[in-house]
């Protein structure tokens, strides 16, 4: 089952497109980054997966066909924006009580106890706590609707890093506890590194990268050798991203899975997230996808000169 | 909206006091639960960090500049704590639930060093109680390894006569043996207890510790 699915999407805000020709499909299960440039439209797939805006053409269906925004749909889905919205002058209290007014569905022993663990009060006003509470009250509330998939837009943007860890640990405890699908959107790649196992990659709108982060990063290299061999050692691999110096090259290569070998001369090194997701950020031409990959080596970019060895 | 408030206050008072003392009324599955397993030796841990000791010797900790990914750290600290002997057969591995929400990583991450473990037969899950250790990590026999030692220095000696430094040897151990681990592949997990594909820092601790006792 799919979480999300997108075909042919697109949304047009006036003459400006925020998102154009986005297909992609994000299996359940998963806690799912979705990563991309500032302006490449996170936000508005996002709201358009959570049925906030409708679609200027194309569909997205959530949590296995069911179109976004529909009823099955909202049921099924927990939504944090931003900004964790918030009625500022209502007390944690009353917010609870809205919230479980306002959905068909909403735990408040659930939400309660939570909130208890975390020591917020219930009589203050939602304006009145700390930045890192209030993103805890907005979860609490999204969770409290027991959704089958919890999306978070740049959730942790304004917390400090206490915070955003007590934000990652109670997201995580609801996975761990109820097998919640998540999909979050976020800039900070080294947190996003701890936390998800599928990993999306968008691109001028089309997705660029996507796939489980263990088979990503095991098929990933870097290549470190002398720069002098750095062309002919790149016709024979799948090159994403390449920086060269003088001396000595570093070659960011897709291995498709299999145990190539290591040219002479050359050091191989495991690659983390976020050396990843920045080679193929700066190689908006490459693409690393389940099925039918666009393979191909790619020119080797020379100047932004690396240190030289020795 | 007085009624409101109201009914609002009275829930406030049933969440915000003690587990014990809310009478189950407000109390979900999730809190519910807790509290009353917490009689158990073994679910003690959830409360505070202070039980967690008794109920497991590990508290396992991250270290992100590592560059080592995060269940290959979970699996490392299991292994550093049966070489030390901090571990013994028959010990429990954190819950799941615990390190998830002390670590704040993905559950998955935290059961695929479980698998791990097992596969190298170290640890081994019992269904609804947790992951305990069933091995101990045999060391090399001491014969076998004053050997080693012996030929490893005689390299060293050589490798000081060609002019290397201590950095050299370093870097050309650290090199060879990735060179090595490549040629070998994936090996048996089980057997091969000891050997880590990825563990990159480890060897390079052995590299530094070895030819540090040279010099």
């Amino acid at each position: 089952m799919n979480v999300i699915e997108a075909s042919g999407l697109g949304k047009r805000y006036g003459s400006t497109w925020a998102l154009r020709e986005c297909t992609l499909a994000i299996p359940d299960g998963h806690v799912v980054a979705l990563v991309g440039p500032n302006g490449v439209g996170k936000t508005t797939l996002l709201n358009l997966a959570v049925g906030l805006t409708a679609p200027t053409v194309g569909t997205v269906t959530v949590l296995g066909g069911t179109l976004a925004g529909s009823a099955a749909a909202l049921d099924g889905i927990a939504f944090v924006a931003q900004d964790t919205p918030l009625y500022k002058y209502l007390s944690v209290a009353d917010m609870l009580h809205l919230t479980g007014n306002l959905n068909r569905r909403f735990d408040q022993g659930y939400a309660k106890a939570r909130l208890g663990e975390l020591g917020i009060p219930l009589t203050r006003k939602a304006g009145k706590l700390s930045g890192g509470q209030q993103a805890q009250l907005a979860l609490t509330l999204a969770l409290g609707r027991r959704p089958r998939l919890l999306v978070l837009d740049e959730p942790m943007a304004s917390l400090d890093p206490l915070a955003r860890h007590d934000f990652m640990a109670t997201v995580m405890t609801a996975v761990a506890d109820d097998g919640v699908s998540v999909v979050l959107s976020s800039h900070v790649l080294a947190e996003l590194e701890r936390v998800a196992d599928y990993f999306v990659l968008l691109s001028r709108g089309r997705v660029q990268v996507a796939g489980e982060v263990d088979d990503l990063l095991a098929s990933h290299r870097v290549l470190t050798g002398p720069a002098a061999e750095a062309d002919s050692c790149a016709e024979r691999l799948c090159v994403v991203h390449a920086r060269r110096g003088e001396a000595l090259a570093h070659l960011l290569v897709r291995t498709n899975g299999s145990t190539d070998p290591v040219p002479p001369g050359w050091e191989s090194h495991p690659v983390s997230l976020e050396e990843l997701t920045l080679a193929y950020l700066r190689e908006p031409g490459a693409a690393s996808l389940p099925g039918p990959v666009r393979a191909g080596a790619l020119p080797l970019e020379t100047g932004e000169p690396t240190e030289v060895s020795q | 909206m007085t009624i409101d408030k109201g009914i609002s206050a009275a829930g406030s008072r049933t969440g915000a006091s003690p587990p014990g003392a809310d009478g189950g009324a407000g109390s979900t599955p999730t809190d519910g639960s807790t509290p009353t397993d917490g009689s158990t030796p073994t679910d003690g841990s959830t409360p505070t960090d202070g039980a967690r000791g008794p109920a497991s010797p590990v508290d396992f900790r991250l270290n992100a500049a590592s560059g080592v990914p995060t269940y290959l750290q979970l699996v490392q600290q299991v292994e550093h704590g049966l070489r030390l002997g901090y571990l013994q057969p028959g010990d429990q591995l954190p819950k799941v639930r615990d390190v998830v929400a002390s670590l704040a990583i993905n559950p998955n991450t935290v059961l695929k060093a479980y698998r791990e473990l097992e596969t190298k037969g170290l640890a081994t899950g019992r269904p609804g109680q947790g992951t305990f250790i069933q091995a101990t990590l045999s060391q090399v026999a001491l014969p076998e390894l004053t050997g080693l030692r012996h030929s490893l220095l005689g390299w060293l000696a050589t490798a000081d006569t060609a002019g290397l430094d201590e950095d050299g040897i370093v870097a050309l151990f650290t090199s060879a043996l990735r060179e090595f681990g490549g040629f070998r592949g994936v090996a048996p997990p089980g057997q091969q207890g000891r050997e880590r594909r990825e563990g990159s820092d480890d060897r390079r601790a052995a590299a530094s510790g070895e030819t540090e006792g040279v010099a």
